[in-house]
């Protein structure tokens, strides 16, 4: 089961890394998400899959899952959940500046 | 000792304080104390029952870097010089730059650099050397482009900078394997095991370095182009730095490692060779020069020449005649420095075209002059401290050791010729710039200032200088036991005991004193003769030239290629950052090893996870095929519950719980955007576009789909997991051991979380509230 995950994890890695790289602002903000959803499924299964019982403690109960993934995937979600926002927010007043969503029109001055 | 090197430094402190009375008190008079003090400080210990001392301090003794200061003969001849010069120059400053001038900076720099010259000349460890070395390098940058609002000041402190840090790496080298060939860092304890490294096979490439670093400093051919450029400098840095002290930075690192060289023959072939060549080919162009500072630069730079030449020589009476030259030529080069500085102070040009016959409007100057250009000619009189460290140059030139290599033997025959010839051209110049001052025919009218004589204040430094001039001339001998046979002696490693006479007899040495004075007095009656010679060689070739093109290939190379990817398009950097991820890791994971492929230990598959599975995968790659927004969007949602449903599965019960909530946020976030975006435009894209996409993308999954499970197929180390399950309950005091994890044993990290959310959270409010000025 753990290859066929990290099989769907890279493919999740793939779809994010195609949206990421399209000209469309909205379509690098799904990529991030994707992206990060990859990312999550990627630590978990390091982890080992379906071992013991749901981290919680219980009498009786001697076999439980990894906990430290858990913590520091349920860390990223929230982390990437923050950036998703902000990331839309800034491609929203962006777009509204600049009259357009498309990436490679907007390159900065020539300066710099 | 320490104490002594950080005095200036300390002051530097001050001195912003010291420079908001300028207006009453010069600043130049605090620091004028500075450098007199650490002269005194030094100067008992000139006698002759000196003996070295060493002082150690530790500072990084993990890397083998404390701060030793060691104290010997050769380190008493520079530091005696750097303060003794300093003091004088600092003085002489304080006439010279007026109070308009920004006092504060100069004497910052000042300072700066008498700490770092101090400590080169101190420093017994590599390192400490080193540090100390590349600071006088930054001063003397800051130094030359004090003026900075001329385009020649900051052209010549770039110059100097590049080239003679450039060599200031190239001896970092040289230091490096010294360490490791010995494996210790004091420059005496090498010296100890000379043998380890005359055996090592790394000793050509330790002597390049080495030399490197000090021809770069000392402005030896062929990167002598920097010194002439540092002539922008205000005159009183061009009399200490760039003559008296930091040029002989070089000549002091092959001073102090020539007990390691000695005995090695290309040693002889390099230093002496490049030593005369340069001498000879810089009084050549110094005749050339129009400016009266230009000529003084380029005979510093011979001078240099043949001081190295006597240190490659190697020969006991040979370095003494170099330790000797080194002190005659501060004297008489910085009272030189000092004079050219008043003339141009007080008849506002430095152009020895525009001047002549100011003999009878600054007479002392004159005098002055007078003594000095004649020592640095040799002339054979018995008052001038320069004829007698010439007359042991072309005596020592004679008696060179024994040569092996057919090329060191042919250098042995060619160089008294060569000594001969450069000393021609030095006699020439000497008379040049003398002659060319105050002699002939007065052109007033050519100056942009009535000239006249200097203040009395500007003429006590020179004056001093020229008094050590003539009295080294009378009783050279006052110097020689106390003073330079230990310089010499901390050189060579014997007892030296020259005795420096005036009348030799009729020997060698004094035909060609002759030889040099009757000849140089030829040429230079007759100069407009051969004057034409110049157009021929060099004619229009310069090693400048040389300088200036690789200066401009960098620049304009460097700019090809940075636009060649950096275009703009962040598309292109994502694509170009994700392409180096792959192809790095990739290779490192690959060469070592790194991917590994176990079937034992897993999971039971079963057919509810696969069908997850598919949904969350078809959910990613639905995203791209969309080509409807709102549909994206939608389908980005199924791949997040997807996940959700997953981490189910998995025994996460709290990942999918929040999963949930964050996904259903997120698409309505989405959606919001997407409403107040009505016009978004229609996807338009290329099929050789999405293909380098997709190239990229498959790249990039199938190597984190490769270490993932090399990360699960391979077990490295014990996991830190079952740490949290024991200890949750009873030192958290929370069964559910992630949520544990989270607000006790990693609560730091969940704090910042925390923060990062907050300061998004301001930047998402803001970023709504503000409004361009055009728009609204």
């Amino acid at each position: 089961m753990e290859i066929i995950m990290s099989v769907v994890a890279g493919i999740l890695f793939a779809a994010g890394i195609y949206n990421l790289l399209q000209k469309q602002l909205l379509r690098i903000v799904i990529g991030t998400v994707i992206l990060s959803n990859g990312a999550h499924l990627f630590i978990l299964t390091m982890g080992k899959l379906k071992r013991g019982a749901p981290p919680v403690l219980e009498y009786g109960v001697s076999e439980y899952a990894d906990p430290l993934p858990q913590a520091l995937i349920l860390t990223s979600i929230v982390i990437s959940f923050g950036l998703t926002s902000l990331l839309l927010v800034l491609s929203y007043r962006a777009a509204q500046e600049n009259n357009t969503d498309n990436m490679e029109k907007l390159r900065g001055n020539h300066d710099e | 000792m320490l104490f002594a090197v950080l005095l200036p430094l300390v002051l530097t402190l001050l001195i912003p304080f010291l420079s908001k009375f300028k207006d009453k008190v010069h600043t130049g008079i605090f620091v004028f104390f500075i450098p007199l003090g650490i002269f005194i400080f030094f100067v008992r210990f000139i006698g002759e029952g000196f003996s070295p001392e060493l002082e150690s301090y530790p500072w990084i003794p993990s890397l083998g870097i404390s701060l030793d200061f060691y104290l010997d003969g050769l380190s008493l001849l520079f530091v005696l010089l750097i303060s003794g010069i300093g003091a004088l120059v600092t003085f002489y400053s304080i006439f010279y730059l007026h109070k308009s001038e920004k006092l504060a900076h100069f004497y910052v720099y000042l300072l700066l650099f008498m700490t770092a010259m101090l400590g080169v000349v101190l420093s017994d460890n590599v390192y400490l050397l080193y540090t100390f070395w590349e600071l006088t390098s930054i001063s003397s940058f800051l130094l030359i482009g004090y003026w900075n609002h001329r385009e020649g000041s900051r052209y010549g402190a770039m110059k100097s900078m590049l080239i003679t840090v450039f060599g200031g790496l190239s001896m970092l080298g040289a230091f490096m394997l010294l360490h490791v060939i010995t494996g210790v860092t004091s420059v005496q304890q090498m010296i100890g095991s000379v043998d380890l490294i005359l055996s090592s096979d790394y000793l050509p490439l330790i002597m390049t370095l080495l030399l490197l670093g000090a021809f770069t400093k000392s402005a030896q051919f062929p990167f002598h182009i920097w010194l002439p450029d540092a002539m922008e400098a205000p005159t009183p840095v061009s009399a200490y730095l760039h003559s008296a002290t930091m040029v002989k930075a070089g000549i002091f690192l092959v001073a102090r490692f020539s007990p390691i060289f000695h005995g090695y023959e290309w040693f002889f072939i390099v230093v002496s060779g490049i030593g005369i060549i340069t001498l000879c080919w810089a009084s050549y162009m110094a005749v050339r020069q129009t400016d009266l500072k230009g000529i003084l630069a380029f005979s510093t730079v011979s001078q240099l020449g043949m001081i190295m030449a006597m240190l490659g020589f190697g020969t006991e009476a040979a370095v003494f005649a170099a330790v000797f030259h080194i002190l005659n030529h501060a004297t008489f080069k910085g009272s030189l420095f000092m004079i050219a500085g008043i003339i141009d102070h007080e008849s506002g040009t430095r152009d020895i075209r525009k001047l002549g016959g100011l003999m009878t409007l600054m007479p002392i100057s004159a005098t002055l002059a007078l003594f000095a250009a004649l020592s640095m000619a040799g002339v054979p009189l018995p008052f001038l401290n320069g004829f007698y460290s010439k007359e042991l140059f072309f005596e020592n030139s004679l008696h060179i050791g024994d040569t092996t290599l057919w090329i060191a033997s042919f250098l042995k025959q060619a160089i008294p010729y060569l000594a001969v010839f450069g000393s021609i051209f030095t006699f020439v110049y000497s008379m040049y710039f003398l002659f060319g001052t105050f002699t002939g025919k007065q052109k007033l009218e050519q100056l942009p200032k009535k000239p006249h004589e200097a203040p009395i204040g500007m003429l006590i430094a020179p004056a001093i200088l020229v008094f050590g001039v003539i009295f080294i001339g009378l009783f050279p001998n006052l110097f020689n036991e106390t003073f330079l046979a230990h310089a010499a002696k901390a050189i060579s490693g014997e007892d030296t005991h020259e005795h420096i006479v005036y009348w030799h007899g009729l020997k060698p040495a004094f035909y060609m004193s002759l030889i040099v004075v009757a000849f140089g007095t030829l040429l230079y009656l007759f100069r407009k003769k051969w004057w034409s010679i110049y157009r021929a060689i060099p004619g229009s070739l310069s090693f400048n030239r040389v300088y200036n093109g690789i200066l401009k290939g960098l620049d304009v190379y460097t700019a090809k290629l940075t636009k060649s990817y950096m275009n703009g398009s962040l598309r292109r950097y994502t694509a170009l950052i994700v392409s180096t991820i792959i192809i790095v890791t990739g290779l490192v994971m690959a060469g070592t090893n790194g991917f590994t492929f176990k079937t034992d230990d897993l999971a039971p598959v079963t057919i509810p996870e696969i069908l997850v599975g598919i949904m969350v995968i078809a959910g990613a790659v639905g995203t791209i095929l969309a080509k409807n927004n709102v549909a994206a969007i939608i389908i980005l949602g199924v791949s997040g519950y997807g996940q959700a449903l997953l981490f189910v599965f998995y025994r996460a019960p709290d990942l999918a719980l929040t999963q949930l909530v964050i996904e259903t946020i997120t698409v309505a976030l989405l959606l919001l955007c997407f409403h107040h975006l009505p016009q978004l435009s229609r996807r338009t894209e290329g099929a050789g576009f999405r293909l380098t996409n997709a190239v990229i993308a498959v790249g990039f999954g199938t190597l984190m789909t490769l270490i993932g499970i090399s990360a699960h197929s391979s077990k490295w180390f014990t996991a830190i997991s079952d740490y949290f399950l024991e200890t949750s309950h009873d030192l958290g005091g929370g069964d559910n051991v992630v949520n544990v994890i989270l607000v006790d044993m990693r609560g730091l990290d969940t704090l910042f979380e925390i923060t990062v959310l907050g300061i998004a959270a301001f930047s998402i409010y803001s970023l709504i509230k503000l409004r361009s000025k055009e728009g609204e």
